[in-house]
């Protein structure tokens, strides 16, 4: 049985049924937020103590790829609002359109993601016994530019000389760096399974003026998301690069 | 109160204002302002938290004790944020040399502060 926007025994109007479920939502999104808190009060005080380490983990993720990933992102947030916008003014096709855009960009922004840690893997940079933040100055990949490589290498060999523990403070930098990342990809990922439950939804026809929750929860979820990596990116990407 | 529906304009709007924002922190961390590098970069993306806040999840449109809800995230974020830093803050660390080691406190590190 699927709902249909029909007025429920315990709510007295249609209006009051659906700031019932949009308040669930957010009552969801404030234990998020203070999920990710954790995680971002964690990053800051190890940054502080080791920033060093840090600045040099941070410049060797690809800004451009960050950067290009955050337009995608924010373009996925964009083009869901407009499937919300669509199904309030009862363009039904729209809707789906808007949904499957929304799904598109954020695979894109998981591939991209993709691609981002199998270069950290080349790179020797995933903590554990192999981690070597020497190993990618010392043994380029075909297609790194060698100016980049020989200023990556000088910076390395001085951050070495300001902290000699910089292979152990450089883990805790990409610990932090693969636990926020993946986590912030696994709620992708869960939106992702929610957009294609939406999507098959409003092929059907469900979503309608009357009744669109679905959409606009989900929606609060995937914006959610997207606030994440507003933070993120200029945390992790930006740290250090006015060298 | 009736249903608040925002129009496409406000959203591309809001799109465009968040993509001047993406811009500006990338430009802003590549120029040197010593200490508010950081002041930029987090200012910046907490103006673009709050535009899509606002606008794409409709809180300025929402009853009132939904964006209580939502102050309510903020306040418990910056309880949790605020004491944390703030303990970190005023103990005796040794930053030198090898950075970030805990030592002993002794009597000076307290009569320092």
């Amino acid at each position: 049985m699927h709902r249909t926007g029909d007025l429920y025994g315990q709510f007295q109007t249609l209006e009051q049924q659906k700031e019932t479920a949009a308040l669930g939502m957010w009552i969801f999104l404030v234990t998020e937020v203070l999920f990710f808190g954790g995680l971002f009060l964690t990053y800051t005080i190890n940054r502080s103590a080791y920033s060093t380490a840090f600045g040099i983990g941070s410049n060797t993720l690809d800004i451009k790829l960050g950067a290009g990933n955050t337009v995608v992102l924010i373009m996925s947030s964009l083009t869901m609002a407009m499937a919300v916008w669509s199904a309030q003014v009862g363009k039904k096709k729209l809707v789906g359109v808007f949904l499957i855009a929304t799904l598109g960009l954020g695979t894109v922004f998981l591939g991209v993601k993709g691609v981002e840690y199998k270069q950290k893997f080349d790179h020797h940079l995933i903590p554990g016994r192999n981690f070597d933040m020497k190993y990618h100055p010392t043994h380029p990949m075909p297609g790194d530019d060698p100016k980049e490589l020989a200023l990556e290498k000088k910076e390395v060999e001085e951050a070495f000389a300001h902290d000699p523990d910089i292979n152990a403070h450089g883990q805790l930098y990409f610990s932090l760096y693969f636990g926020m990342t993946g986590l912030h990809a696994l709620h992708m990922i869960i939106g992702a399974g929610l957009l294609v439950w939406l999507i098959k939804g409003s092929f059907a026809g469900r979503f309608t003026p009357q009744y669109n929750t679905p959409v606009e929860v989900v929606g609060l979820y995937w914006h959610f998301v997207d606030i994440v990596w507003i933070f993120l990116f200029p945390l992790l990407y930006l740290i250090d690069r006015h060298r | 109160m009736s249903e608040h529906i925002v129009s496409p304009k406000v959203y591309f709007t809001i799109f465009a204002a968040l993509m001047v924002g993406t811009g500006i922190t990338v430009w802003a961390a590549f120029q040197n302002f010593g200490k508010f590098n950081i002041v930029i970069a987090l200012g910046v993306a907490t103006i673009k938290a709050t535009l899509v806040v606002l606008y794409f999840m409709h809180a300025r449109y929402s009853p009132h004790r939904t964006q209580l809800v939502i102050v309510c995230a903020v306040f418990w974020l910056a309880i949790m944020l605020g004491l944390t830093l703030a303990d970190y803050d005023t103990r005796p660390h040794d930053m030198q040399p090898g950075e970030g080691r805990l030592v002993q406190p002794t009597p000076a590190h307290f009569l320092s502060v």
